[in-house]
Formats: C-alpha cells, sequence, structure tokens
C-alpha cells in the first residue's frame, strides 16, 4: 500500500519481503520435518506425491538395470562354476539339518497336542533381492525388488542365510524399503539363546548393535548368541540376530552391551522376507446364559 | 538504461517451459539410484541455482520448496529435509543474484560454494537432532562436485537464449 491510497503498479509489485517469505517457508520445512520424522504423520501425503514422482524414479532406475544386468552377463564361468559347486556342498548340508528338522516338527506337534498347548506360529517368506542402498545417506536402508504386489507388508522380518537383517518400512508397488538393524532408529526384542534373558537391540551406527535396558547384574557374557523373542507380535521367534561382542558393567544402572549382527546385514544381496501367518482365531467360548436385562426401558 | 549484468550479449528471456523443464531432468537425475557412492552432485540445488541467477524473480523459494519436497518423497528422506535446504540455498542465491552477474561463470561458481555447502550442512543439522548417524565428510563432497559442474551447465542452461529473435544468415551471432 502506498502513501496516496492507490496500489503499485503491477511491475513493482514482488509480494512479501524476501526475509519474510525465508522465514514463512522455513517454518513450514520446520513443521513438517517435525511431523514426518516424530509423529509419522506425512506418510498419506508422501504416497500422494510417489503418484507424481513414481514414473520418473521407474526412469531414472533403469540405468542401475542395465549396469546390474550387464554385470551378471559378464559374470565368467569359472565363477559360476565355483558358486555351484559351494551351493551343491551347502544344499547337502541343509539337506540332512531338514530330514532332521521334520522329524523334530512333527514330534513337536505331537507332544504340544499332548501337552494341550497353542500351535507355534506358522510363516510365510517370500524371497526378494536387494536392488540397491537406499539413497538417504543418514539412514542404513535398501531397496528390495518385491513390493505390494507380491504381497509384502510393512513390519515383516527380512533375514538372509545368517539371521537378521532388518525390517520392512515402506511398501511400494514393485518396491519396498528395508531398515538395516544398524540403523541408529531400528530396535528390535531379542532374547538371550543360553538363557532366556530378554531385551531390545537397536542399531549404534558403524554396523554395531547395542542391547539397553539390560540391568548390570543381568547373566549375559561375551559370546551369547541373540536370537527374536517374538513378543513385539511382528517378528517371528527364535530367528538369530547377533553374538554380544563385549559387556560393559561399570557405570549406571544398565549394562553396556555391544553386539554384532550375526547376519551379513549390510553385505547380503538375496535375503527373505517372514511374516506370520495369521491363524484363524480361536473359536469363541461356549456364551454364557444370557440373562434378562434388568432396569432400564421397562 | 543500465546495464545489468559485464556480458555484452543480449540473451533472450528463458522461456518458463524450457526452466521447468531443466529441473524436471535434474529431478530424474537426481533419482538414479547411486547408493552411498560419495560425491554425487546434487542436481536440483545445481540447477535451482543457476535460475535463481538468472531468473531471480520468477525462480525462488516457492519453487525450492516444491521441488524440495519431490525429491523427499523420492529419496526417501525426511519430509522437508531438502526443501528446507533448497529453500535458505534459494534465498542466499536470490539475494546475491544481482552481484553475481557481474562475474565470469568460474567466480560465480565460487560464490555458489559456501552456499551449497551451507545448504548441506543445514540437512546434516536437522537430521543429527532427528537422531539419525553423522554420514561421513564424503558427503560434503557433492558440493565440490557441483563446482566443477557449474561452468558447462551453466552454459547448456543459456544455449536457448543465445539464438537470435528473427533468423538472419548474413548476421553473425
Amino acid at each position: 500500500m502506498s502513501l496516496v491510497g492507490h496500489k503499485p503498479p503491477p511491475i513493482f509489485r514482488r509480494g512479501p519481503a524476501p526475509l519474510v517469505r525465508l522465514m514463512l517457508f522455513v517454518s513450514v520445512c520446520l513443521a513438517m520435518l517435525v511431523s514426518d520424522l516424530r509423529f509419522r504423520y506425512l506418510e498419506v501425503f508422501r504416497h500422494a506425491m510417489s503418484v507424481v514422482t513414481y514414473p520418473l524414479q521407474m526412469a531414472a532406475a533403469t540405468p542401475a538395470d542395465v549396469v546390474r544386468n550387464a554385470s551378471v552377463y559378464f559374470a565368467t564361468l569359472v565363477e559360476v562354476q565355483r558358486d555351484n559347486a559351494e551351493l551343491r556342498r551347502q544344499q547337502l548340508g541343509s539337506g540332512e539339518r531338514l530330514l532332521r528338522y521334520e522329524l523334530l516338527q512333527q514330534e513337536n506337534a505331537h507332544l504340544r497336542k499332548l501337552l494341550e498347548m497353542a500351535q507355534r506360529v506358522q510363516t510365510r517368506s517370500i524371497a526378494a533381492d536387494i536392488l540397491y542402498n537406499a539413497p538417504d545417506p543418514f539412514a542404513r536402508k535398501v531397496i528390495l525388488d518385491r513390493g505390494a504386489q507380491q504381497g509384502i507388508e510393512p513390519g515383516l522380518a527380512v533375514v538372509d542365510a545368517g539371521g537378521v537383517i532388518g525390517q520392512v518400512t515402506r511398501v511400494f508397488p514393485v518396491q519396498s524399503e528395508v531398515t538395516l538393524l544398524t540403523d541408529r532408529n531400528q530396535a528390535i526384542p531379542v532374547q538371550v539363546e543360553r538363557n532366556g534373558l530378554r531385551g531390545v537391540l537397536f542399531g549404534a551406527g558403524q554396523g554395531r548393535l547395542e542391547m539397553r535396558f539390560v540391568i548390570g547384574s543381568a547373566d549375559i557374557q561375551p559370546g551369547d548368541r541373540l536370537v527374536t523373542s517374538g513378543l513385539d507380535g511382528v517378528f517371528v521367534p527364535g530367528l538369530p540376530v547377533a553374538t554380544v561382542v563385549s559387556v560393559d558393567r561399570e557405570g549406571d544402572a544398565f549394562a553396556g552391551i555391544v553386539c554384532e549382527p550375526l547376519a551379513g546385514v549390510e553385505r547380503s544381496m538375496q535375503v527373505l522376507v517372514i511374516g506370520r501367518v495369521d491363524l484363524p482365531p480361536a473359536p469363541p467360548a461356549p456364551a454364557p446364559p444370557v440373562e434378562k436385562k434388568k432396569g432400564k426401558g421397562r | 538504461m543500465q546495464p545489468s549484468n559485464r556480458s555484452s550479449r543480449i540473451l533472450l528471456p528463458a522461456k518458463g517451459w524450457f526452466i521447468y523443464l531443466s529441473l524436471f531432468v535434474a529431478l530424474g537425475l537426481e533419482y538414479i539410484p547411486t547408493g552411498r557412492t560419495p560425491g554425487v552432485p546434487d542436481w536440483v540445488a545445481l540447477v535451482l541455482a543457476v535460475w535463481c541467477i538468472r531468473e531471480p524473480l520468477r525462480i525462488g523459494m516457492g519453487t525450492g520448496f516444491v521441488f524440495g519436497l519431490l525429491v523427499d518423497v523420492g529419496l526417501g528422506a525426511a519430509l522437508g529435509q531438502h526443501a528446507l535446504a533448497y529453500v535458505v540455498l534459494a534465498y542466499l542465491v536470490n539475494g546475491l543474484a544481482r552481484r553475481l552477474m557481474w562475474f565470469p561463470p568460474l567466480q560465480q561458481a565460487l560464490h555458489v560454494l559456501p552456499m551449497l555447502l551451507a545448504s548441506q550442512v543445514l540437512m546434516v543439522v536437522v537430521r543429527m537432532i532427528a537422531g539419525a548417524e553423522f554420514p561421513g565428510w564424503s558427503y560434503f563432497l557433492s558440493s565440490f562436485t557441483s563446482l566443477l559442474l557449474w561452468v558447462p551447465l551453466t552454459y547448456l542452461l543459456l544455449l536457448p537464449q543465445f539464438q537470435p529473435v528473427d533468423r538472419d544468415d548474413n548476421r553473425p551471432i
């Protein structure tokens, strides 16, 4: 507004001052950051935006696909033969274990029936390839080549031959994003295989893991194997996760427990996505005899 | 009329569709999955900075904000992280646009480098406050590769503006 009471001509009109606009945009960005990082409110918005970005992303992924396919094409015969021999050896070993496993499973089912215990959770698994590291340099994430169309859901566990490597955190139509165990914001409930002591394992950066909130006097020692406890209702119980490297009982009430993942968390290329199969709900208990309603309405 | 830059060349005004096309091409380059390779330039920031200098009245914080969000969604970063960085970058570059036009491209690049670094530092600070891991010093390499790309990129983006209004075979450009 000018002093004489009419607006400036359009060529001089430029809207609010730059500093005002900067403050406005910065505050909008900060609000978005907080609501995304702390509260995860913006997933819907992200999905809406990804409609725009998805075709462009698919186009941009083509060069990476070409490079990967070319490297497979030029793999030498010798390499393939060596791999094949190695796989046959492993196949023999695991075949023998599988025979025993089936026997044990039958025996287990039988014993559980005898004891009238609930059946263990059943699992289903989807094999997937790791396409590439997620581009965000601040997080430890990878992208898989399977997505919602192949039945992947957020929250499923991802394992390789050695053990758990992470958890599916975002699902796209034909791809999905896995947060690795070593990410600082990833947690997984575990128990010590030797004595069943429970705890929660967090990523600690630099490829290490840390078991937090275990009191200093707890029975845990270097070399212990940690497996998933399944208490979260998400992971299948009993998957190997990590070994304890060092236990520091000095300092405050909690022990500082540093662990190393058993799986090749940042190296493996082929993985299995494992989920629970939801069993049909138990038949409802026989309904108590219906009583007449008292009072109201009469 | 006062000259607004040192160049003796009179350029055509940049076409709107060309500006946005170049920004979308940069977005596509940004989406190429390069994993953790250090020193991959931030294409969108680079193209945005060029247009913020050349067209400060049309390209600024608003464009930076929108393209920042697109980058965030595509890269799976925290929503608002690149938007914040690009808004600040656009503010700084827009503010210096009049002065930068008086410098040859190489010196422009030296002016832009600290601004690109500042936007990267901003992203690191934001993410580390949120509890992420420090990505390592090689993360900042991308600003220096952007520095190398500045001169060819400016030339490339100005090419369509170099042509004469009406074509005349007897007149050199």
